[in-house]
């Protein structure tokens, strides 16, 4: 980790506007709100390389309460709800 | 001596370009089938190698790893595992992956490699990846995942040649080398180490270059845009519908004309007799009048299959998740319910990429509500006998208007009836997720396309050969028996069966304007709705002569009031006129009872919309 990220907080992808960037620190699933079990959701999200170190940007969002938002996640971009991402903490 | 025939299965995530692959290996020798009791389509394609071995592939659905968490990712799982019911064991399994996005498929096949298979990784769509700069070093990777790489370029003529050579030299000594699987779910540690592994691998043997893909980045620009992306998505739809009516007549009218002709040829060949107003008035004018719509079809198909192609789909399932999820739809929802444009049977299958169980009953429910090509012939024959071909506000016109305007009912009363659905049988209940791959951009290839087209339009002409041709027949044979007694003026269908059952129903409908003949031509529309136009055509025929059966339009016309016509438009958004669908959701939902739902929910509304808009065309004037 650099002293970059150590500096910057750490937050939920799940608050983050169009245009932010930044590395993925860790997956927690606790209390997302997600219809999905703590596991199920972890899966589903390493599946779709929402993993450690991948660097993220916020391309796009939705236009009613700003969701779901496009992310590009290292070279690909997944379309995920808020809710989700909330449970992947950035910085 | 003859080597027995060579199994293969073709792995990947969605996007990786397996079906291109498919479509290039196989080319039309393809066979679509579903697999024994689930509804997931199978579809298997044959070819032969370089060096003379017959092969079978197996397109799989697409999945990014085997925990098989819906039924099509359960299938590809025990696939691959060998423990599918009644299915070979593949020989060999080619892992296929878009060679510009290859973390998600590294980390599957690394999964895959537990399972003992032996198996392929194909780059595919490799032009594209040395187009935007990213090298790989394909005999590394192959050491480093211990399994054969080879390229390929799916869409290119000779593309395959590697992989085809490689699939020769290792089937020669599979035999020697199969291994027992010690494959298990893997635990979310698992997963997170093998995703590790992949990307270390990948940091070893491909260098990505810092740029994305530009042109996506630019398209997705306007077409994500929050305000924009509707428009964009609005203008495409409105474009599609225009074009399917307009694009499509010409066609229309040669085939038109060719039955036409086809029946006055058996007309003036065949003596005068049953046997020639079977064949005209049953076989000819019935199956024709439905065959007519098959350029309509391919028109929508076109664009969907385009749209798919494009890599447009999924940006539309983004821009409409929280505007569906307003009426408690998912926007995955989204695929299926576009697909029901086409037809509600494919849709519903559909579904399946919704594994919420709620959701997927839901789009269910509601996915007959869209408009499906079978719809198109009723309207089409409708609009034009009663809505002029004039233009309004200079530039549209006034038919695909209606038309437009018809698929937007349908629309809207689908979203209402899953708000309805959400607020008052499924309350609690948390929205599920929505997580996609958006993919980067391709140029649709005219030989994919080609090869979609065709399996549709197949189906298409073979239900047109056996379930409407048996329904025209029973149609036929009831406005025709008993035959009239001799000496009697009138014409020779009031003494038909037919007659007696539309009469019989004819009090029931008549509230909503209904003569006894529509009564007639509903029935037979309940096997498949397009039957409906052949059997009007087939009623006013056999009462009307020959003259009547060449201008359905123009006879209806002159029988019905504008108020009927409409009537009969709002009759056909709404109702359940369709068996084989009621039996898909049967299948799909494994109950009686939600098929009994739908059924009856659609004909009260049907009821309901013909006789407010019957009653408010009669005020108006229109009776």
């Amino acid at each position: 980790m650099t002293d970059h990220d150590d500096k910057r907080a750490h937050m939920p992808l799940g608050l983050a506007l169009r245009g932010y960037t930044g590395v993925i620190q860790h997956l927690s699933t606790k209390d997302t709100g997600s219809a999905l079990s703590d596991i199920e959701l972890e899966s589903r999200l390493i599946e779709l390389g929402f993993v450690e170190g991948a660097r993220v940007e916020v391309l796009h969002e939705g236009l009613v309460g700003r969701d779901p938002i496009a992310v590009r996640v290292d070279n690909i971009t997944i379309a995920v709800r808020r809710r989700e991402a909330m449970a992947v903490i950035v910085a | 001596m003859e080597l027995p025939l060579l199994h293969l299965a073709l792995v990947g995530t969605p996007n990786s370009g397996k079906t291109s692959l498919f479509n290039a290996l196989t080319g039309s020798r393809q066979k679509v089938a579903n697999y024994p009791g689930v509804t997931v389509e199978r579809k298997e394609g044959f070819f032969v190698t370089p060096l003379g071995r017959q092969v079978s592939v197996v397109d799989l659905p697409g999945t990014y790893s085997l925990r098989g968490r819906s039924p099509d990712e359960e299938i590809t799982r025990d696939f691959v595992l060998g423990k599918a019911s009644g299915e070979t064991v593949p020989d060999l399994v080619l892992c296929v992956a878009d060679s510009t996005n290859l973390r998600l498929t590294i980390r599957l096949l690394l999964e895959l490699k537990r399972t003992g298979r032996p198996m392929i990784l194909v780059l595919n769509m490799f032009d594209i990846a040395a187009r935007r700069g990213i090298t790989v070093d394909v005999e590394r990777l192959a050491k480093e995942l211990g399994v054969p790489v080879v390229t390929s370029i799916a869409v290119r003529k000779g593309g395959t040649a590697d992989l085809l050579a490689l699939t020769d030299e290792i089937s020669a000594k599979l035999a020697a080398e199969q291994q027992d699987s010690s494959w298990r779910a893997l635990s979310v540690a698992e997963l997170r180490a093998t995703q590790r592994e992949a990307d270390r691998i990948i940091a070893d043997c491909v260098s990505l270059p810092a740029r994305p893909d530009t042109w996506t980045a630019r398209i997705d620009a306007i077409v994500l845009h929050p305000v924009g992306g509707l428009i964009v998505l609005a203008l495409i739809l409105f474009f599609m519908f225009q074009a399917v009516f307009a694009w499509a007549q010409p066609l229309m009218d040669l085939l038109k004309s060719g039955f036409d002709g086809l029946g006055e040829f058996v007309h003036a060949t065949l003596p005068e007799g049953l046997l020639q107003s079977f064949l005209q008035d049953g076989v000819i004018s019935g199956v024709g009048s439905v065959i007519v719509f098959l350029p309509q079809i391919i028109i929508i198909f076109l664009f969907i299959l385009l749209l798919e192609d494009f890599g447009y789909m999924a940006r539309a399932a983004f821009l409409m998740d929280r505007i569906m999820g307003g009426a408690g739809l998912h926007g995955r929802a989204f695929i299926p319910l576009l697909s029901s444009f086409a037809c509600a049977i494919p849709g519903i299958m559909s579904t399946r990429v919704i594994d919420n169980k709620r959701d997927r009953l839901t789009t269910i429910l509601i996915a007959p509500l869209m408009t499906c090509s079978a719809r198109i012939p009723v309207y089409t024959l409708i609009i034009s006998a009663f809505i002029p071909a004039k233009d309004v506000w200079g530039f549209i016109n006034l038919q695909g208007l209606v038309m437009f305007g018809l698929y937007a009912t349908g629309i809207t009363s689908a979203l209402a009836v899953s708000f309805v659905i959400k607020f008052f049988m499924i309350r609690d209940y948390g929205p599920a997720p929505f997580m996609l791959e958006l993919p980067d951009y391709k140029v649709p290839r005219l030989k994919s396309i080609a090869i979609g087209i065709y399996t549709r339009a197949k189906m298409f002409l073979v239900r047109a050969g056996t379930t409407i041709f048996s329904m025209m027949v029973l149609i036929w044979f009831l406005a025709s028996f008993p035959q009239p007694p001799a000496g009697a003026t009138e014409p020779a269908i009031d003494f038909s069966l037919a007659a007696m059952i539309g009469k019989a129903l004819e009090p029931l409908l008549a509230p909503v304007g209904f003569n006894w003949q529509i009564a007639v031509a509903l029935i037979p529309g309940m096997a498949a709705r397009e039957v409906a136009v052949a059997a009007l055509g087939t009623v006013y025929a056999i009462e009307g002569g020959k003259e009547a059966a060449e201008q359905i339009g123009q006879v209806l016309a002159t029988k019905w009031s504008l108020a009927t016509a409409l009537s009969m438009l709002a009759w056909y958004v709404f109702a359940p006129q369709c068996a084989s669908t009621l039996a898909v959701i049967r299948r799909e939902t494994g109950s009686w009872g939600w098929m009994a739902v739908t059924f009856f929910y659609m004909l009260v509304l049907a009821y309901a919309a013909s006789f407010v808009t019957y009653n408010v065309a009669v005020a108006l004037g229109a009776g």
